[in-house]
């Protein structure tokens, strides 16, 4: 399904339209198929084994068993879960109270480790990145204690689009007995989900950012790790995760997953050519610009940058107002005063992390759309720079108020 | 999220750029916080006459640097002193909550630049505590 006609949208990171194909597979589970799966009779059925097949598709995706399989209601949830179902856990069977992640992990892992500190005394540390956003696996390595409860660490980020040495990272881990979460939101459709070849045991993906609906997602968690249920009620999910199930959007899950990995490769080739070609363009012909994240160790989708003596918000709107949909991390679309900690982590100076723009780019972009981001974006920026107080050889001169 | 009035004065922000030979110079914000805003004035008989702003920030910074231009060009000195935030943020038929720091800035910036030329008239060095004004 393409976007609203004439609108170039390039905000694929944040959320993708639903496949016209995963809309079809979804509707017979809002209308006639609208049994609850835990009833006995043959609606309940019906939907118990939609449920069944949805959690056979995921699981052939990730390469593991269905009942490692837990859907939720979406990539917060499945990270949230993940976090406090598995340290607490280790806590009470362990008494290990110790949580590793990065500075660079998206607010649902982060916020929820510094919760577990503040609220649980739980112990945190928060590894750091390079310039390119890459978490070493020596800094793991050092960062592991005796009572280290789980990693956390995410597969590839949402904001400049690194990808992290997720195995290598794993296996540190694994080596010490301590359970390894990965968040793979960005991931989804992207990059390959094996969990055994990502030597992970829990990971979360959301549907919405792989062309299915919003408000599900998934929790992988390989058999036996350590795991305390936080959300009680049914005995739904193996006793896991209760509530009623999402049906159609479980079936919308398992259907967008199962087209996204058979339409992988060529999806990802033709992605990376647009991403390289946008990539270029944006740096040969925009002085001052600068690509944010890994220059070749990134998501096929992403293409993020910072332009120095300009702010990311106005960025943004001048391409709205050009019919461009893109995003920023940019301390004014947030509504904070702090830029971007993503930015910051990877040594950008403030002045610098506000300018940033992120355009991600999926089934609708095409050649044509790259190129009028091209041919407007220059424009753009050097009208903001005209605007701008700050220019070369003054960019340092700083008033205080 | 903003007001059509924002978005006008952010498409066609009113006078950018730098007043030549300025009789005042007002900059305040701080590259951190991701606003720089800097106004410049011309001032005859005791009116503004020119003013001009270069913001480095998000819309709403640029829609209130421009809008605090128009708002008091013509105006005298003392009238200009009494603008208020409040007031910018009026004029733009509203600011989000989180974008009224903008408008304090916008009519901070310009009470500095008056400052600076009004401490320029009397032949006064830079007035103690007031180290936004630019040299």
């Amino acid at each position: 399904m393409a976007a609203a006609s004439g609108t170039v949208y390039l905000d694929h990171a944040a959320t993708t339209p639903l496949d016209g194909r995963v809309l079809e597979a979804m509707l017979p589970y809002l209308t006639d198929h609208f049994g609850n799966p835990s009833s006995i009779y043959a609606a309940g059925r019906e939907a118990a084994a939609a449920v069944r097949t949805a959690r056979e598709q995921v699981a052939a995706v990730l390469s593991c068993a269905p009942e490692e399989i837990h859907f939720t209601s979406g990539g917060t949830e499945a990270d949230n879960a993940a976090i406090r179902g598995i340290a607490l856990a280790q806590r009470n069977r362990r008494g290990h109270g110790h949580i590793v992640t990065s500075a660079i992990e998206h607010h649902a892992v982060l916020h929820t480790v510094e919760w577990m500190e503040k609220r649980l005394g739980f112990e945190a540390t928060y590894l750091p990145v390079d310039e390119h956003g890459l978490v070493h696996p020596v800094d793991l390595a050092a960062a592991m204690q005796e009572n280290t409860a789980l990693v956390s660490l995410m597969y590839a980020n949402n904001e400049v689009g690194t990808i992290e040495p997720i195995a290598e990272l794993a296996e540190i881990a694994r080596a010490r007995s301590v359970p390894f979460h990965t968040d793979a939101v960005q991931a989804g459709g992207l990059l390959g989900l094996d969990v055994d070849e990502l030597k992970v045991d829990a990971l979360s993906l959301s549907a919405h950012k792989f062309y299915g609906p919003k408000g599900v997602g998934v929790l992988y968690l390989r058999r036996g790790t350590p795991f305390l249920a936080t959300q009680t009620g049914g005995a739904q999910e193996r006793n896991r995760r209760a509530g009623t199930e999402n049906v159609a959007g479980i079936v919308g899950l398992a259907t967008a997953l199962t087209l996204a990995q058979q339409e992988r490769q060529a999806e990802v080739a033709r992605l990376t050519a647009l991403r390289d070609r946008l990539i270029q363009g944006v740096l040969s012909s925009i002085p001052e610009s600068r690509l944010t994240g890994h220059p070749t160790r990134r998501l096929a989708n992403s293409a993020s940058f910072v332009f120095r003596y300009i702010e990311g918000e106005s960025i943004l709107l001048s391409l709205d107002m050009e019919d461009i949909a893109a995003s920023s991390g940019s301390a004014c679309t947030s509504g904070a005063l702090e830029p971007s900690g993503v930015l910051l982590a990877m040594g950008l100076p403030h002045e610098l992390a506000h300018g940033s723009l992120r355009l991600t780019l999926g089934h609708s972009t095409t050649e044509e759309q790259v190129d009028r981001v091209l041919a407007v974006l220059p424009g753009i920026v050097q009208r903001l720079r005209t605007m701008s107080p700050l220019g070369p050889g003054q960019s340092t001169q700083c008033a205080t108020s | 999220m903003y007001s059509d009035k924002v978005m006008e004065h952010f498409r066609n922000p009113r006078n950018v750029g730098v007043v030549e030979n300025a009789d005042g110079t007002g900059k305040v914000g701080n590259p951190v916080c991701g606003d720089i805003m800097e106004m410049t004035i011309k001032v005859e008989d005791d009116r503004l006459v020119d003013v001009k702003f270069r913001t480095f920030g998000c819309g709403s910074a640029i829609a209130t640097s421009s809008i605090t231009t128009e708002l008091v060009i013509g105006k005298t000195i003392e009238e200009a002193l009494a603008l208020t935030n409040r007031a910018v943020a009026q004029a733009l038929d509203g600011l989000p909550p989180n974008k009224m720091h903008c408008s304090n800035l916008a009519a901070d910036a310009l009470h500095d630049a008056i400052k600076d030329y009004l401490s320029k008239r009397d032949g006064l060095e830079e007035p103690a505590g007031e180290g936004e004004s630019s040299q």
